[in-house]
C-alpha cells in the first residue's frame, strides 16, 4: 500500500515539477499512439464498413480472422515486425528498426483488428437497419460505406478509443521493435517496465498514474470534440 | 519510397541531432548498474558519438548483433562471445572491465550461505536446505554463469526441485520475485546495489574469484553492410579502453562500493596519456 | 408520359428457405392513380411490393418495366411500414437521396427546405430524425421518397399505427403526389383508406392475386367469395 501512496506522490511531483524526461516520454507516447491510431482507423473503419455491406466469398473467414487477431499477443507482433525490419530482414534497408516509425507499424498491426472488429459489430447493426432503405435508394457500394461510416461515427469513435487504449498501454511489441532507447524510443510503458525492473516501484507507479491520467485526458478531449461537432450539426 | 519513410521518421521523432549516432546492445545488468548514465555523457562530450543503448538480455544482444541491427555489443558471456566472433559476426572481442556476482538471500539465512567458504559451498548449502532460490532462467549471461556455478558445485542442470524457481525474466524482475518469495538469488553486484525493493533480502556471500564477471566489447563486422557504423564502433572502442574510461569506471561507486574494475589492455597511446 | 410504365409481372414467384411466399403472380401496372393492395395478414402484400421494387429476388418469373432495369430502379421509391430514419438531421434525411444522384448541395438543400415546410416540419430542420414522433417520421419518410419525383412509389402500410391526424396528412400528401403524376401502389389494412384513395384494388390471398378490379366495382360488388367475406370482416386465410 505504501508503494501506491509513494506512486501517487511521485506522479504528482513529476507533473508539478515539469520533469523534462516525463514530458518528453509522455509526448512520445502520445505521438506514436495517435499516429498509429490515425493510420489504423484509416484502414480498419472502411474495412469494417466493407465487411458489413458486402457479401463476398471470404467474408466470414475474414471476420473470424479479425476476431482471432484481436487476441494476438503484442510480443508476437513485435517479433514479426522485428524480423521484417531487421537489417537481415526483407525491409532492413529502410533502417526503420529501433525508431518511432517501427513502433507505429507494430501498433497499427496490433490495433487494426481490434478497431475493425468493434467497428464491424456496430456497423453490422446499423446496416441491418439501413439495408432496405439504401438498396431501395440505389446507393452504390461506396455510397453505402460512406453513409455507414458517417452515420455510425459515434460508435466508431468508441472503437477508435478502444484502439487508442490498447496502443498506449502496450509494452511487449514496442519494447522489441523500439528498443526502449532513451530520448529516442522510450515511451511511458517501456519506462514503467524499466523502472519496475530496477525495483523503483514508486517511480514506476507514478509513471503509471500519469499514463492513466493521459489516457483519460485523450478520451475526454475526443469526446468533447465529437460533442461540439454534433451540437453544431443537430 | 525510402525518402518518404525517412521523412516521416524524422518528422515523427523530431530528431535533428548533429551528433553521430550508433546503437549498442548492452545487458540489463550493465544498464541497471547506472554506469551507463555516467559514461554516455562523457562519450558524447569526448567523441561526439550519441550511443543509443538497447538494453536486452545477453541472448537477445547477441541476436541483434548477428542480424546487424546494432553496431556493437557489450555483454558478459565469454563462451557466447567467442562463438559470436568465431562465426564472423564481430571482428574481435575486447575485454573492458569486470564486476562480480553476489549471492543474495533472506536476512535469517536458513541455509547458512553466509558461512560458506566458496560460491560452490554457498550454493550447496542452499540446495541441501532446499531453501527457495530464484534463477533468471532466461539464457542471459547471468543465468549462464549461475548454471556453470551449479554444475561446478556438483548439481546437474535441471536436477533441482520445487525450491528452484526459474522465472525467465531480467535481473530486476528476478530480484523482485526473490524479494517477494524471500528467496535466495544470484545477482550482479551493481543491479543489487541499485535495486530499490530489497525487502528482507541481504547480501550474504561474495568474493569468490569464480564470481567475477568479465564484460567484453564486440564491434559488429562491417561486412554486414554499409549501415554498420564500424568507424564509430572503433572510435568508441578506443574511448572505452582509454585512461579516461579507466578513471570513470574504477571511480564509479554506489553506497561507497566500487562496482567495476577496468581491465582492458590499453593501447600504447592511452598508456602514455596515463 | 411515364418512361417506366407499363410494368408487367409474369409468373413472378418468391421462395425463402424452400417455402413459397408469393406467386406465381401475373400483374400489369399502368395508367395513373393509386392501387391498393389488400388482403389478410400473410397474404404476401409486403413481399409482392418488395419484389416489384426489386428488394426481393424472384425465384421464378420476371418483372419488366418499359425502360431498362438500371433506369427503372432510379425512377422508383419505397416507403417502409416502419420508417427507417437515417441518423441525421431532418434536413439531411431529405437531401440524402438527392445527394446520392449528385444534385448540387444548394439545390438539394432548397428542395429539402421546401419539403420540410410542405410536411409541417419547418423549424425542425436541424432536429435529429430518429427522435421525431411516429407520424413525423412517416411524413418525413414519405417526403424523402417523393423528393426525387419518382414515377412509381410503393408504400407498405404507410399509416399503420398512426393517429387520425397523421393519417389524414399522409393521405393528403399521397393525393398531391398522384396529382403530380406519380403512380402509387400501397398495401393497406385500412379499408376506409383504400376506399378514399384507390382507383384500383388488388386483393391478395395465400401469396396469389385473387381479384383485381376498379375500386368502385370491388367495394360494391366483389366477384369472389373470399373478397366478399374479407370485406364483410370475416376471417379469411
Amino acid at each position: 500500500m505504501n508503494d501506491l501512496w509513494d506512486g501517487l506522490i511521485n506522479a504528482a511531483w513529476l507533473v508539478i515539477s515539469f520533469d523534462a524526461d516525463l514530458y518528453e516520454i509522455a509526448a512520445r507516447s502520445l505521438r506514436v499512439t495517435l499516429a498509429a491510431l490515425l493510420i489504423a482507423s484509416a484502414i480498419a473503419l472502411p474495412l469494417a464498413a466493407l465487411l458489413a455491406v458486402q457479401r463476398f466469398r471470404f467474408r466470414r473467414a475474414t471476420i473470424a480472422v479479425l476476431n482471432a487477431l484481436m487476441g494476438l499477443p503484442p510480443v508476437v507482433v513485435g517479433l514479426i515486425v522485428y524480423v521484417f525490419l531487421s537489417r537481415s530482414g526483407p525491409f532492413g534497408v529502410l533502417g526503420l528498426l529501433f525508431t518511432p516509425t517501427a513502433m507505429i507499424i507494430a501498433q497499427v498491426i496490433i490495433i487494426v483488428p481490434l478497431i475493425a472488429s468493434i467497428a464491424h459489430q456496430s456497423l453490422r447493426e446499423l446496416w441491418a437497419e439501413y439495408h432496405d432503405l439504401l438498396i431501395s435508394m440505389n446507393a452504390g457500394r461506396v455510397q453505402r460505406i460512406i453513409t455507414l461510416l458517417w452515420d455510425g461515427r459515434r460508435a466508431l469513435l468508441t472503437a477508435a478509443l478502444a484502439g487508442f487504449g490498447r496502443g498506449v498501454g502496450e509494452v511487449g511489441a514496442i519494447m522489441i521493435v523500439g528498443g526502449n532507447i532513451d530520448h529516442l524510443t522510450r515511451v511511458m510503458t517501456t519506462a514503467i517496465a524499466l523502472e519496475t525492473g530496477k525495483g523503483n516501484f514508486a517511480l514506476a507507479l507514478g509513471l503509471g498514474f500519469v499514463l492513466i491520467a493521459l489516457s483519460i485526458m485523450v478520451n475526454l478531449a475526443i469526446h468533447r470534440l465529437s460533442q461540439t461537432e454534433t451540437e453544431g450539426r443537430w | 519510397m525510402r525518402q518518404l519513410t525517412l521523412a516521416i521518421a524524422v518528422a515523427l521523432t523530431g530528431a535533428a541531432a548533429n551528433a553521430e549516432e550508433m546503437k549498442m546492445a548492452v545487458t540489463t545488468s550493465f544498464h541497471n548498474s547506472g554506469l551507463a548514465d555516467v559514461l554516455l555523457p562523457e562519450i558524447k562530450q569526448d567523441t561526439n558519438i550519441d550511443v543509443q543503448l538497447l538494453v536486452v538480455g545477453t541472448g537477445q544482444a547477441i541476436k541483434l548483433g548477428e542480424a546487424g541491427d546494432v553496431d556493437a555489443v557489450l555483454v558478459h558471456a565469454k563462451a557466447a562471445e567467442e562463438k559470436f566472433v568465431a562465426e564472423g559476426h564481430a571482428t574481435h572481442r575486447r575485454e573492458i572491465m569486470y564486476n562480480d556476482f553476489v549471492i543474495i538471500g533472506p536476512k535469517e539465512d536458513p541455509a547458512g550461505a553466509r558461512e560458506a567458504d566458496s560460491a560452490g559451498a554457498a550454493l550447496s548449502a542452499i540446495a541441501e536446505a532446499e531453501a527457495p532460490f530464484v534463477s533468471r532462467g532466461d539464457d542471459s549471461g547471468t543465468h549462464k554463469k549461475e548454471l556453470s556455478l551449479w554444475s561446478a558445485a556438483g548439481f546437474g542442470i535441471g536436477a533441482q526441485g520445487d525450491w528452484y524457481n526459474a522465472v525467465g525474466a531480467g535481473m530486476g524482475a528476478a530480484l523482485n520475485t526473490a524479494s517477494g518469495l524471500n528467496a535466495y538469488i544470484m545477482s550482479d553486484r551493481a543491479s543489487w546495489l541499485n535495486f530499490g525493493n530489497k525487502g528482507d533480502l541481504e547480501l550474504l556471500f561474495a568474493g569468490d574469484p569464480l564470481l567475477f564477471n568479465q564484460y567484453a566489447y564486440l564491434p559488429v563486422d562491417p561486412a554486414k553492410g554499409d549501415h554498420v557504423k564500424s568507424d564509430l564502433a572503433e572510435e568508441l572502442e578506443v574511448w572505452l579502453t582509454s585512461a579516461r574510461a579507466k578513471e570513470l569506471i574504477d571511480g564509479y561507486q554506489i553506497e561507497g562500493e566500487q562496482l567495476f574494475t577496468f581491465n582492458a589492455e590499453m593501447t600504447d597511446m592511452s598508456k602514455a596519456a596515463e | 408520359m411515364s418512361a417506366l410504365l407499363p410494368m408487367r409481372a409474369t409468373g413472378a414467384c418468391v421462395h425463402r428457405r424452400g417455402k413459397r411466399l408469393i406467386g406465381p403472380i401475373d400483374l400489369v401496372l399502368d395508367g395513373q392513380g393509386i392501387t391498393a393492395l389488400i388482403g389478410p395478414n400473410g397474404a404476401g402484400k409486403s413481399t409482392l411490393l418488395k419484389a416489384l421494387h426489386g428488394l426481393e429476388r424472384l425465384s421464378a418469373g420476371r418483372i419488366e418495366w418499359a425502360c431498362p432495369q438500371a433506369r427503372a430502379e432510379q425512377l422508383q421509391a419505397f416507403v417502409f411500414q416502419t420508417p427507417v430514419m437515417l441518423r441525421r438531421s431532418v434536413l439531411d434525411n431529405l437531401t440524402y437521396p438527392l445527394r446520392l444522384v449528385r444534385t448540387p448541395r444548394a439545390a438539394a438543400r432548397a428542395a429539402a427546405a421546401e419539403w420540410c415546410a410542405r410536411i409541417g416540419l419547418e423549424g425542425m430542420e436541424a432536429r435529429l430524425a430518429t427522435v421525431l414522433s411516429g407520424g413525423e417520421k412517416q411524413k418525413l419518410a414519405l417526403a424523402r421518397a417523393l423528393i426525387t419525383r419518382p414515377q412509381v412509389l410503393f408504400l407498405d402500410e404507410p399509416s399503420a399505427s398512426l393517429d387520425g391526424r397523421a393519417t389524414r396528412e399522409i393521405e393528403a400528401l399521397l393525393m398531391l403526389a398522384t396529382g403530380a403524376g406519380t403512380r402509387i401502389v400501397m398495401a393497406t389494412h385500412d379499408m376506409g383508406q383504400a376506399r378514399r384513395l384507390a382507383r384500383e384494388v388488388v386483393f391478395m390471398r395465400s401469396g396469389e392475386v385473387h381479384e383485381i378490379a376498379a375500386a368502385a366495382t370491388f367495394f360494391d360488388a366483389p366477384r369472389t367469395d373470399a373478397a366478399r367475406a374479407f370485406l364483410a370482416g370475416d376471417i379469411v386465410d
